[in-house]
Formats: C-alpha cells, sequence, structure tokens
C-alpha cells in the first residue's frame, strides 16, 4: 500500500468536483441542482484543508478558507431552497427545464 | 497504515455516494446519500488532521444542510416525479468527463512544494490565534456574520405568504 501524497487528496478532490459539475448541468430537479452545488463546495474544502496540510501546515490559511467557504455555502442553501420553494408556490413545479420566464 | 485504509475507505465510500446523489431517480434517497458524502468528506478532514473542520462539518452539513434540504423536498412534493436527467445529459456527461481529465493531469504533473514537517494538532486554539490574532482575518470575520444576517432575511421574506 503506497503512502498517502496531496496528489492523492487534490484527485478524490476533483472527482468529487466533476460528480457535482454532472449533476448540476444534466438535472431537472432544482433541489437535486442545490445538492450537487453543495458537493462541488465539499470538493473544494477537501482540496483547500490538503493543501493546508501538506503545503503551509504551520499557517492553517486553507483551513481558514474551508471555515468562509462554509458559511457562504449555508447562506447559500438557505437562499436557494428559499427561492425554490418560492418558485414552487407560484408555479407549482421545480423543474428546471420548465422554469423559463427570464428566457429570452 | 491505518491511516491509508482510512483513506481509501472513506474516499471509495464519498465518491459512491456522490454518484449516488447524481444517478438516483428517487429525490430522498439522494438525500441521504448526499448525508453519507457529506460523513465522508468529515472522516477525510481527520486523515487530514484538522479535527476542528470535521466537527463544523458535521455540525453544519450534516445537521443543518441537510435537515435543510429534506425539508424542501418535502414541501416541494416532487418526489412523485423523482430527479430526471434532461436532454444535456451525453453534453454534460463529456464536460464533467474533460474537467476531469484536463485538472487530474495538471495536478499530477504540477511540483508541489510540499513541507516535510509534520501537520499540529489539536487546530482549534491554533485556527482561533489565526482567526483573531495579530495579522489575522478580523474584516472578513466581521462581514461573514452580515453575510449571514442578510442570508437569513432574505429567505424570510422570499417564503413568506403574500
Amino acid at each position: 500500500m503506497i503512502n498517502i501524497s496531496l496528489e492523492h487528496y487534490l484527485i478524490l478532490s476533483v472527482i468529487l468536483f466533476s460528480i457535482g459539475l454532472y449533476g448540476v448541468l444534466a438535472k431537472r430537479n432544482a433541489i437535486v441542482i442545490l445538492m450537487s452545488i453543495e458537493i462541488m463546495l465539499n470538493a473544494v474544502n477537501i482540496a483547500m484543508v490538503a493543501f493546508s496540510r501538506y503545503i503551509v501546515p504551520l499557517l492553517l490559511t486553507g483551513q481558514v478558507f474551508a471555515i468562509f467557504i462554509m458559511v457562504v455555502a449555508a447562506a447559500e442553501a438557505a437562499v436557494g431552497l428559499a427561492i425554490i420553494i418560492a418558485i414552487y408556490r407560484s408555479r407549482e413545479t421545480i423543474d428546471v427545464t420548465e422554469i423559463n420566464l427570464m428566457k429570452w | 497504515m491505518g491511516l491509508e485504509i482510512a483513506f481509501w475507505i472513506l474516499a471509495i465510500v464519498g465518491i459512491a455516494a456522490a454518484l449516488a446523489v447524481v444517478l438516483l431517480r428517487d429525490v430522498f434517497r439522494a438525500a441521504l446519500c448526499l448525508i453519507l458524502c457529506f460523513l465522508a468528506v468529515a472522516g477525510i478532514f481527520i486523515t487530514l488532521s484538522a479535527d476542528f473542520l470535521a466537527a463544523v462539518q458535521v455540525l453544519i452539513y450534516v445537521g443543518a444542510i441537510s435537515i435543510l434540504i429534506i425539508l424542501g423536498i418535502m414541501l416541494t412534493r416532487e418526489v412523485q416525479r423523482g430527479s430526471p436527467s434532461n436532454r444535456l445529459r451525453i453534453p454534460a456527461f463529456i464536460v464533467a468527463i474533460f474537467f476531469l481529465g484536463v485538472v487530474a493531469f495538471i495536478m499530477i504533473n504540477t511540483q508541489w512544494p510540499v513541507a516535510g514537517i509534520p501537520p499540529q494538532e489539536p487546530t482549534t486554539s491554533a485556527l482561533g490565534v489565526r482567526l483573531f490574532g495579530e495579522g489575522g482575518f478580523i474584516l472578513p470575520l466581521e462581514i461573514v456574520p452580515v453575510l449571514l444576517l442578510a442570508a437569513i432575511l432574505g429567505a424570510i421574506v422570499l417564503v413568506r405568504e403574500k
């Protein structure tokens, strides 16, 4: 079994990010899109903490960034779900292919 | 040795759970798999010796955001229709694979300036000093509560009954 290095964590992070990217681009349910965005933010957090652990272990800058990303993710989830519920109330659907009021 | 085994198990569980989130048709099961993915990421943080972040991950993501998402699923009653893919499924798959290939190639071929020193543990007090201490992050830390307050007020305004 080989030693775990920085590259392992970065590859894990980019795999999770790609899965989230696929979910955001290919899904129709707005809540599933929001869940995919959360996966992408988690992937970025893994990369940040891995950089912090391997490159500047004594400064912890990456972990500070991860904390701020978590705060923004929480705010984004709250506002995003509020928007989805408001859309559902007025249009009875959360299918993003049918929400085309602002499409030109 | 134990760290390697933990990393591989957590990585496989996390990737499988994330794949289940985007592939399952049942939205509620996808949300449960999302919780599993968050827990795997918390374990990954522990293997990176970021203990405070692992606890925060469990508290915020597993505790709060997953509850919000499940509440959103319950309030929108889209469970019967599931989570089908749209017409862009194949192009989205190609874009994701292309992104994965390019970024993985760059990451493997870059010479990272890895420092050979072991990480410091526990990180909680060190993080507090880093955030609040001299030359720290006082200004962002003061802006973040304003952002949270604005987000909470915005959410309340958006979902309020007219």
